[in-house]
């Protein structure tokens, strides 16, 4: 087996002079398992495969935290993948810290990275003592209202254009039966709409003051107030999802079971997957319609440091490979985010990543929290707010509270 | 551990049965460095500020002070102790009940036995699943007996807060109570039949014949099942996981739980450690000194 791929690479090379010097196997763990991520997936590996050398697949079920630990602990445990996935920003934070990371800045300067990758938040994520030490490969933004327009007709009113309209619609979709905001139960899920009411309505200044500077009376203040009274009234509407998995709540919405639901442009993938078409059969909301700005977080490829020469020069091939731009147009088409480059052409997007890449050059945008908060002050953050929005009793200022000594004791 | 004998001045006494001491180095060496050596070095590290890597920092009880003021962990602990509390109970009620049923040599006796016995042989994660579809209030039990008629019937426990560690508790029992009932019907079986006779002779009703005579004289399988299923409610996981996540909100989490969530997800060593070193305390309070009344003296008493 070892033997006749070890051939055929060798073939590859003999038959492309002109490819890379070196051939090799790659092994590469993610965490995109679903239909469209698979898809987009291939892509990429399509693109290395056409250098020569072979891009070994090592998808891992169960979403990122399932798979993160399983790649920190073949890191860590001297069983080191060629490359694989992180959210970029702090979760290989320490694996970098303690040396076990490759630093690819030689590359980076070669391939002028620093002018090309935009925003340059994304680059400053993988940047760690003035070294860089991912590529990253898209952007996912959080900021994303999803209406049923079939649920709002049902209702007998109109597709509301931003939140507030969606709060006042609310009555009107519980009588006709229909949930009116889907939120799934797993914790991350209620964590992540918080944070997008918190940029819609505190704003991207406040934003950065709680998140960015960890401003704890900024937190308690009267700003952070407004957003728990909004996520208050989120939590009235979200009442009766009974969901775990965020698609299958985005599946409510799309069959009109309920009238909306806040969740990244991720979720785009399962409309298209449905044959629904943005504009007609559902609308979608940047900045829930109030504060047109989104996130910049998204995957990066981090290289784990290699003893084999072959293997880290194939590496440096890799991430060149993918943030080349063929590869960049054809991943993110399928994977519904956008490209970490300015300078592609995005000519096939629909009407909803329009809307995100016009967001994106006018430079509204946010660094994700997973750039700004360690895995551990999210952690916290999770178990708040999916215990604020399980249950009623917990009043907004006692949550408020809470949230403020997270972001006091948050690093 | 309970290889220790008294010695009684016999220059030779350490070599006696030579073979089978070094054929037990082996596994003496396992036991002090893995199980040992590795609860020690879990245990210093909880006193430090390890992240995602391990690392030699100390913070005093820091990490403690941070674990007794997090809900969550509080919460996890007021379940266990629910659950453990009612599935202590109800497991160890209803097995003996089923056992004795069982032993009043009624026919099929085999086949009951092995229907008892069948979800002992599920893991949690498939039990779990399993009641989660049959709690679900669209596709289970409410569902069916709404559509036989009664279309108020409401039975969402894992929907609710409030009760929601009850259907955990619900699927544990199902799934647990087999084991014990044919632990308690061995004990049953190794009863002497003239205790039997005799009891019929006194002419002392079957129920107080259980109470009074049985059950004392069965106090080594009531051990050895207390000892089984209190380990089983102290780790239990597997089977929050599967049935509802901890949800709703955090309504049913558990320690062990929090300690897998806080070390990988939270990528805070830390924090796991001491959640995990007090779970084990509690075992060690719990069955430490039992263990030691049940096996270490008992040869006294023999």
């Amino acid at each position: 087996m070892n033997l006749r791929s070890f051939a055929a690479a060798l073939a590859v090379t003999v038959a492309l002079p002109l490819g890379a010097a070196s051939a090799a196997d790659l092994e590469v763990t993610h965490w995109w398992t679903s239909g469209g991520e698979a898809a987009a997936v291939a892509e990429l590996a399509k693109a290395f495969d056409a250098t020569g050398n072979h891009w070994v697949d090592g998808a891992i079920a169960g979403s990122g935290g399932t798979a993160r630990p399983i790649m920190v602990s073949r890191i860590t445990g001297g069983d080191p993948m060629a490359a694989t996935q992180f959210n970029h920003g702090r979760q290989a934070e320490e694996l970098v810290e303690a040396g076990l990371m490759r630093d690819l800045t030689d590359i980076a300067t070669k391939e002028k990275w620093t002018e090309i990758i935009k925003p340059a938040s994304l680059l400053d994520s993988c940047t760690i003592d003035g070294k860089i030490y991912c590529a990253p490969v898209n952007i996912h933004s959080w900021q994303w209202l999803w209406l049923s327009n079939a649920a709002f007709k049902q209702a007998g009113v109109d597709v509301p254009k931003n939140w507030d309209e969606f709060v006042a619609a609310a009555p009107a979709l519980e009588k006709a039966g229909i949930v009116p905001l889907a939120v799934g139960g797993q914790p991350w899920q209620a964590a992540g709409a918080f944070d997008v009411l918190m940029v819609a309505i505190a704003g991207k200044d406040t934003f950065q003051k709680v998140f960015g500077d960890k401003d704890e009376e900024a937190a308690a203040g009267p700003e952070i107030a407004k957003v728990f009274k909004a996520a208050d009234d989120a939590r009235r509407m979200s009442k009766g999802t009974n969901v775990q998995d965020w698609n299958q709540a985005t599946n409510m919405v799309i069959t009109g079971k309920a009238g909306g639901q806040i969740m990244g442009d991720w979720a785009q993938g399962e409309f298209q997957l449905a044959g629904q078409k943005a504009g007609t059969d559902y609308t979608c909301l940047p900045g829930l319609g109030v504060n047109e700005v989104i996130s910049t977080g998204g995957d990066a490829f981090y290289f784990p440091l290699l003893k084999d020469e072959e293997k880290s020069k194939a590496q440096e091939v890799l991430a060149s490979t993918l943030l080349n731009p063929a590869t960049q147009v054809a991943f993110n088409l399928k994977k519904g985010s956008l490209p970490v480059r300015g300078d592609v052409d995005l000519a096939a997007a629909n009407d909803c990543m329009k809307k995100g890449l016009d967001i994106l050059a006018k430079g509204n945008v946010i660094q994700g929290t997973d750039q700004l908060l360690s895995a551990d002050s999210q952690k916290q953050k999770e178990d708040l707010f999916s215990e604020f929005f399980a249950n009623p009793s917990m009043t907004p200022e006692d949550a408020q509270k809470r949230f403020a000594d997270i972001i006091a004791s948050a690093d | 551990m309970a290889g220790h004998t008294r010695g009684s001045g016999r220059p030779n006494q350490w070599l006696r049965n030579l073979n089978a001491k070094l054929a037990s180095i082996p596994m003496i060496l396992t036991a002090v460095v893995i199980f040992l050596g590795g609860t020690v070095w879990t245990v210093v590290y909880s006193f430090t500020n390890s992240k995602l890597l391990p690392r030699l920092s100390f913070v005093g009880l820091d990490q403690y002070e941070r674990l007794w003021a997090a809900p969550r962990w509080l919460i996890s602990v007021q379940n266990l102790v629910i659950y453990g509390f009612f599935s202590l109970i109800f497991s160890l009620v209803i097995g003996f009940l089923l056992a004795a049923l069982m032993d009043q040599k009624i026919r099929f006796e085999n086949t009951f036995r092995t229907i008892m016995l069948y979800p002992f042989a599920l893991s949690f994660i498939v039990t779990g699943l399993v009641w989660q579809w049959l709690l679900n209030p669209e596709y289970g039990i409410q569902s069916v007996v709404r559509s036989l008629g009664w279309t108020s019937f409401a039975f969402d426990p894992l929907y609710n807060s409030n009760i929601v560690i009850y259907g955990i508790l619900i699927a544990a029992l199902w799934q647990g109570t087999g084991l014990v009932m044919c632990l308690m019907l061995a004990g049953l079986r190794g009863i002497d039949e003239d205790i039997w006779k005799a009891a019929r002779v006194d002419g002392i009703p079957m129920w107080k014949t259980y109470l009074l005579v049985i059950i004392p004289m069965m106090r080594g399988v009531f051990i050895t099942t207390l000892v089984i299923i209190a380990s089983g409610i102290v780790k239990v996981y597997d089977l929050v996981v599967a049935q509802t996540s901890g949800g709703p909100g955090i309504a049913s989490e558990v320690p062990a739980k929090y300690v897998y969530d806080y070390m990988f997800q939270a990528q805070n060593l830390g924090q796991g450690f001491a959640a995990s070193t007090m779970m084990l305390v509690t075992v060690a309070i719990i069955i430490v000194p039992w263990a030691y009344l049940e096996f270490g003296g008992g040869r006294k008493r023999a």
